[in-house]
């Protein structure tokens, strides 16, 4: 790939230090089991139950020290922020709130990493964030994520979360759907693999874009993973959806994850993908 | 834009004008009456694009045909009736056709689920549109539903796939794509085939990321205010168009399609025809550029970064090679 355009992506910047992972973390009541867990447990435990398994959001930054090799990342458009496009009372104060709250300028963070060497670009969203929600800031960083691999020519990592478009932006969050969509079909014009990690909540207009674009899709178990909510579908159906609708397992039984990887061993899934994919496992033609 | 950014405007003029003595109250008043007539009344356009005898696409297709094929099923699970397809002839042009259909009466719209389709609806489209690319078709797309069916079975097959993988193929397919949303854009399920070189909205169509009803349950916590919901997204083809989301707008006859959906037929067919002439001078890569280009340009955000970049270049680089 040349290099004749500069991404401008933070290749000059120095790499900046990752704030202590799960220092944020607070002695948390588990929504699937109702058991109060303290923060060190969660800590230890990758934020995942210690009592029932569910695997709780996690914020980015957590979850990115949780994957990428100590001291790689380097975060990319980082100053981004949302303007408030159909002019909507409220969204502004909602955005500083949210903000204040996760310490991250919208719902998703974006960068270059590596796993046991391999480099990576790295999308992953926050549902802390106004629920993980998209708008043009998403759309825009998970473009560029998505473009700077196509042409690095590195694998493109997208952890997803989010309630869907971000309503707030009204018409522009629904067309990040199709731009990110569109960036997507770069990556198969350059034959760079898109690997999507489906977790706890991905639905609505995220759902029917590029999480569901990948060529190797992972969930997280137990993971809601869907496009209509489901309070939505029973109010069409009136009637109580079977246990399990829309989860991880149920996707995996439909036929749209290839498989549910428990949280520890996301990293060990992921860097087995980047090793199978890298150039150097491509010669099997030379032999 | 906001309506006190334009009556600030207004006012800004007419002093300016004041102050050089020129007379411009006509041209005023025109522009404030042009303001107004533009903009409507924006619930009454939800109530016309929603209306049952508004026109729908295969009423559309039948004035702008002149011999048309329905094609049938996704070749994967069925055919869904609320997403049609086939070839049509246009001032002698083979024309691939595809939307939503919705129905004239109750019968008709429990036979085509109200215009509400399956993952199977949008992987016909999906088939279609390829099927075009293969002999060199272009596409055409009538938009008209409230969203993708928010149904059980609906999830089981996937229709968030179905929707994202259309979005992907539209996107870099090697033919041209004209979209009309002739009635309601409604979420997911009309971009699901609304990706394309050119977009257009009829004059008293709406376009929105969720329905009123739902943006008022949701954000406004009561669905009795779909009213003002509708007005604070800004939904109307005009709203749209002001946002740059969208190329034009089709006039209807006064009143609505539905007094004379001739009258919006043809506008529609000379739009096509024209469209047509102008995009076959681009070859495949330079289609499927403009159309990246125009995608990813929008959004609406601030950056401070002395490094922002323009990754359209790459987008271009990338394509040019294709």
């Amino acid at each position: 790939m040349g290099s004749e355009f500069t991404l401008g992506l933070g290749r000059k910047k120095k790499k900046s230090a990752l704030p202590e992972p799960f220092a944020r973390l607070q002695d948390t009541v588990c929504r699937e089991c109702q058991n109060l867990i303290p923060a060190a447990q969660l800590a230890k435990s990758l934020q995942v139950c210690p009592e029932c398994g569910f695997h709780m959001p996690m914020h980015p930054y957590d979850r990115i020290s949780t994957l990428v090799d100590e001291g790689s990342f380097e975060e990319f458009s980082q100053d981004l922020t949302s303007g408030n496009p159909i002019s909507l009372t409220g969204y502004k104060e909602k955005l500083d709130q949210a903000r204040g709250k996760s310490g991250i300028n919208d719902a998703v963070v974006t960068g270059r990493g590596s796993i046991d060497g391999r480099e990576a670009i790295f999308g992953i969203m926050s549902f802390q964030f106004l629920g993980g929600s998209m708008g043009s800031v998403v759309g825009e960083k998970i473009t560029r994520a998505i473009l700077a691999g196509a042409e690095e020519g590195s694998p493109v990592i997208l952890v997803t979360a989010s309630g869907g478009a971000r309503m707030q932006e009204g018409i522009f969050s629904l067309m990040q759907m199709a731009k990110t969509s569109s960036a997507a079909a770069l990556l198969d014009e350059a034959g760079i693999p898109l690997f999507i990690v489906l977790t706890h909540p991905t639905t609505g207009g995220v759902t029917a874009s590029f999480a569901m674009l990948g060529d190797v899709a992972i969930a997280e178990p137990g993971a809601l993973i869907g496009f209509a909510g489901q309070r939505v579908i029973e109010g069409t159906l009136k009637q109580k959806l079977p246990a399990g609708f829309q989860r991880a397992e149920f996707q995996q039984d439909q036929g749209f994850v290839d498989m549910v990887v428990p949280r520890e061993n996301l990293r060990h899934t992921l860097s087995f993908l980047l090793q199978t994919h890298a150039t150097e496992n491509k010669g099997w033609m030379n032999r | 834009m906001d309506e006190s950014v334009i009556s600030n405007t207004i006012e800004e003029i007419k002093l300016l004008a004041e102050k050089e003595n020129i007379d411009i109250s006509r041209e005023l008043d025109d522009l404030k009456t042009k303001y107004a007539s533009s903009k409507g009344d924006t619930w009454e356009k939800v109530q016309l694009a929603r209306r049952i005898d508004r026109p729908n696409t295969l009423d559309y297709i039948n004035l702008i045909c002149d011999d048309f094929i329905e094609l049938h099923g996704d070749r994967h699970y069925g055919d869904d009736p609320a997403m049609i397809g086939g070839i049509g002839t246009v001032d002698g042009m083979s024309v691939t056709f595809i939307g939503h259909q919705r129905g004239h009466n109750l019968k008709e719209n429990i036979a085509r689920n109200y215009g509400w389709a399956y993952p199977e609806g949008y992987r016909k489209a999906l088939r279609l549109a390829k099927q075009a690319e293969k002999f060199n078709r272009p596409v055409v797309t009538f938009i008209d539903t409230a969203g993708a069916y928010p149904g059980l079975e609906s999830e089981e097959r996937g229709i968030g796939e179905a929707i994202a993988v259309n979005l992907k193929a539209f996107s870099v397919l090697r033919v041209p794509i004209l979209c009309f949303v002739i009635g309601e854009g409604g979420s997911g399920g009309a971009l699901g085939i609304g990706v394309g070189d050119k977009i257009y909205m009829l004059e008293n169509s709406i376009y929105s990321v969720i329905s009123p009803e739902g943006f008022a349950s949701i954000l406004l916590r009561d669905p009795q205010r779909a009213q003002e919901a509708a007005d604070l997204m800004k939904v109307t083809a005009q709203d749209v168009k002001e946002f740059g989301i969208i190329h034009d707008i089709i006039p209807e006859a006064p009143g609505g399609a539905h007094t004379d959906p001739s009258f919006t037929a043809t506008k529609i067919k000379e739009r096509i025809i024209t469209d047509l002439k102008r995009l076959a001078s681009r070859n495949p890569g330079q289609l499927i550029r403009y159309r990246s280009k125009k995608i990813r340009e929008i959004g609406h955000f601030n950056e401070n970064n002395e490094q922002a970049q323009d990754l359209f270049k790459i987008f271009t680089k990338a394509f040019s090679r294709s």
